[in-house]
């Protein structure tokens, strides 16, 4: 266990290195710069404002001072947004990702794995395809798709919920929470259907059957608990879904989240936020992939942890 | 009947002769593996149903411009922003050119003195929705195969050889897929995509980039099963090389298996490039995907839902049959695998 931590943590930080330096170099390829009105300035001028970003230095040398400032938690400093901190500016942001991310998260966790259980228990009846269907339509309908219409059904034309915007509390996270839920819960809701299926069929249900237990006791106390286990490894991939599904959920509700201002720096070619964002992703689902396996070990001691090899 | 058995007609029995040459004859014919492929899936509603649907799609997205009376790039401005209007359905009360102007329910057709019918309604510019959707899904189609394919050439290249010649070059190959793993694609897509020039090959690129990492998994454990068994090696034993070892033998036990996920590559890379295109970093006007038409139909959708509504459905169903199609071939063509 110790040594498959050790290896995995060794290749974290090469794959974080890698996408670091390549992250570094194809910014420094973008055509534009991102000093904004560059063309108004004089040569004079540009070169006081390149020589205050540290701009007018060699590659080399602008490479090997961010890789500096990157090992000390040091993402650089805006460009646009009157010299802030990348860093700072991605921690004012990650409130409304975060609420959005876990309500999005736990709402279709929860939803799919009810759905995965009522069609599991009642196998090839009218509750199984209704939740199949579901579970279909969730996989398939882009989540942009889905949450342009939830927006247009339930904000614009029912006024039952605030049309985008962060400023009515809680109540401006619901309709992005249920469009974010989506995945999760078709994902979900599949992946118990299955398992269920499998550990309703083992040895040890049927002795519980024989024994009297009830239908009930059976469902949640017996099998559900050992269904549950191998959800555990869905949600690496589950949590790269729901980052891919808040840059578009931010962007159509308008919310003050990182996928937002992510989108917004790449229109306005802010190569220091761009950077920080996209290093500050990769180390969030690195990490969170990580976790996953190690805990999926953990519980499940099944499974050996021993190397990368499949 | 039973009632029967006690006294049988005796010429209801008759003596046959036992042919001991015919006790192992086959007396129907053998299926091959795609024989019987089709046999399993002709039982799966849902697949079938899918297929029709995506040959439509696919027919409709090369026909449909042509059939529509109106030009997809033609920009006329007196006709701008109508509702869509269909001969025949109009008299059911939807789909009668009926829009809303500030507040009003009218019949903009018949304001703005227009006397043709645009099938799926027009665009602020004018330009006829029917022709610009199908378009639209010709190029989303022609992205996501053309991804596909890639993928798969790579994915089971890589795989193969990886798998095939194991030791030091299976160490080397699978060291940087386990780094190149570890990027998630979307921010890898991202960045390429901020520093291409936007367009079809572009997006091609930045889709592929780390798509064939799944496959070439997949491909070289399913070469690593294969290449030990006895088939294989009783072939190599008769001199054959390893080309024809590849190509005769371990390919075609992999196919099911490739099939089966580049169809599902091919819903994933149709969602990728509505995405990309969605937040701004796809398609640049005046070229048009699907994932362009729904991000100009949601700037208007409040006042123009059918420009949103067309290319959303085109695209939720495109989705919907490729990943229903996909299970089905799945559950045919290896019916062990299921989920």
């Amino acid at each position: 266990m110790a040594k498959y931590i050790t290896r995995r943590v060794f290749y974290m930080f090469i794959t974080f290195f890698l996408i670091a330096t390549a992250t570094f170099f194809l910014m420094k390829a973008l055509p534009g710069s991102p000093i904004s009105s560059a063309s108004k300035l004089s040569p004079s001028q540009l070169a006081v404002v390149e020589a205050k970003y540290g701009l007018d230095q060699p590659i080399p040398v602008q490479y090997a001072k961010y890789m500096l400032n990157l090992a000390q938690g040091d993402l650089g400093n805006s460009f646009q947004f009157k010299n802030a901190s990348v860093t700072d500016l991605i921690i004012d942001r990650l409130g409304p990702s975060m609420l959005l991310g876990t309500q999005g998260l736990v709402l279709g966790v929860a939803l799919g794995i009810l759905l995965g259980m009522i069609a599991a228990l009642r196998q090839n009846t009218v509750w199984d395809y209704g939740s199949t269907f579901v579970a279909i339509i969730g996989i398939s309908i882009p989540s942009f798709v889905f949450a342009t219409f939830l927006q247009y059904w339930l904000a614009v034309k029912w006024e039952l919920f605030p049309v985008a915007l962060w400023k009515d509390g809680w109540m401006s996270s619901v309709l992005p929470s249920i469009a974010l839920a989506m995945g999760p819960l078709a994902t979900a809701s599949r992946f118990i259907r299955t398992e269920m299926i499998e550990v309703l069929s083992s040895d040890y249900i049927t002795l519980a059957k024989s024994k009297g237990a009830t239908g009930f006791e059976i469902a949640f106390k017996h099998a559900f608990r050992n269904a549950l286990i191998p959800l555990v490894t869905v949600l690496g991939p589950l949590a790269a879904g729901l980052l891919t599904g808040s840059l578009v959920i931010e962007q159509i509700f308008a919310i003050p989240g990182i996928g937002e201002q992510f989108v917004k720096s790449i229109m306005s070619n802010d190569f220091s936020i761009i950077m920080g964002t996209t290093l500050f992703f990769s180390a969030f689902l690195i990490v969170v992939i990580f976790l996953v396996d190690v805990l999926y070990g953990i519980i499940d001691p099944r499974i050996r942890l021993s190397g990368g090899k499949d | 009947m039973n009632h029967d058995l006690q006294k049988p007609p005796a010429d209801s029995f008759e003596r046959i002769q036992i042919d001991a040459s015919h006790a192992e004859r086959i007396t129907k014919p053998s299926l091959s593996f795609w024989q019987d492929a089709w046999l399993r899936i002709r039982k799966n509603k849902a697949a079938i149903v899918s297929m029709f649907l995506l040959l439509f799609i696919i027919i409709m997205a090369f026909v449909g411009p042509m059939i529509s009376p109106h030009d997809a790039k033609t920009q006329t401005i007196t006709h701008a922003n109508l509702p869509p209007k269909v001969p025949g359905i109009e008299k059911l009360g939807i789909m009668d050119g009926v829009g809303v102007l500030a507040g009003k329910e009218v019949d903009l057709y018949e304001m703005k003195k227009v006397d043709t019918y645009y099938w799926f309604g027009t665009d602020g510019l004018g330009r006829d929705m029917f022709s610009r959707v199908w378009e639209g899904t010709q190029i989303s189609l022609f992205i996501a195969f053309v991804a596909a394919l890639i993928d798969m050439v790579i994915g089971v290249a890589y795989g193969g050889v990886s798998g095939y010649y194991g030791g030091r070059v299976d160490d080397v190959l699978q060291r940087i897929v386990e780094i190149l793993y570890g990027i998630p694609t979307l921010v890898i897509v991202i960045l390429m995509l901020t520093f291409m020039e936007p367009g079809i090959t572009a997006i091609i690129i930045a889709i592929t980039i780390t798509g064939w990492i799944g496959m070439s998994r997949i491909v070289r454990g399913q070469v690593l099963k294969f290449k030990n068994q006895e088939f294989v090696l009783a072939s190599r034993t008769l001199g054959a090389t390893n080309g024809r070892i590849i190509s005769k033998h371990i390919l075609p036990n992999i196919l099911g298996i490739i099939i089966i996920n580049t169809m599902f590559t091919i819903p994933s890379a149709i969602f990728f490039e509505a995405f990309l295109s969605f937040i701004g970093l796809g398609l640049q006007p005046p070229e048009a995907s699907l994932g362009t038409l729904i991000n100009d139909g949601y700037k208007l959708i409040k006042f123009q839902p059918h420009i949103l509504l067309f290319p959303s459905i085109i695209i939720s169903l495109l989705m919907i049959s490729f990943n229903l199609l996909g299970d089905g071939l799945r559950d045919a063509l290896d019916p062990k695998m299921k989920d």
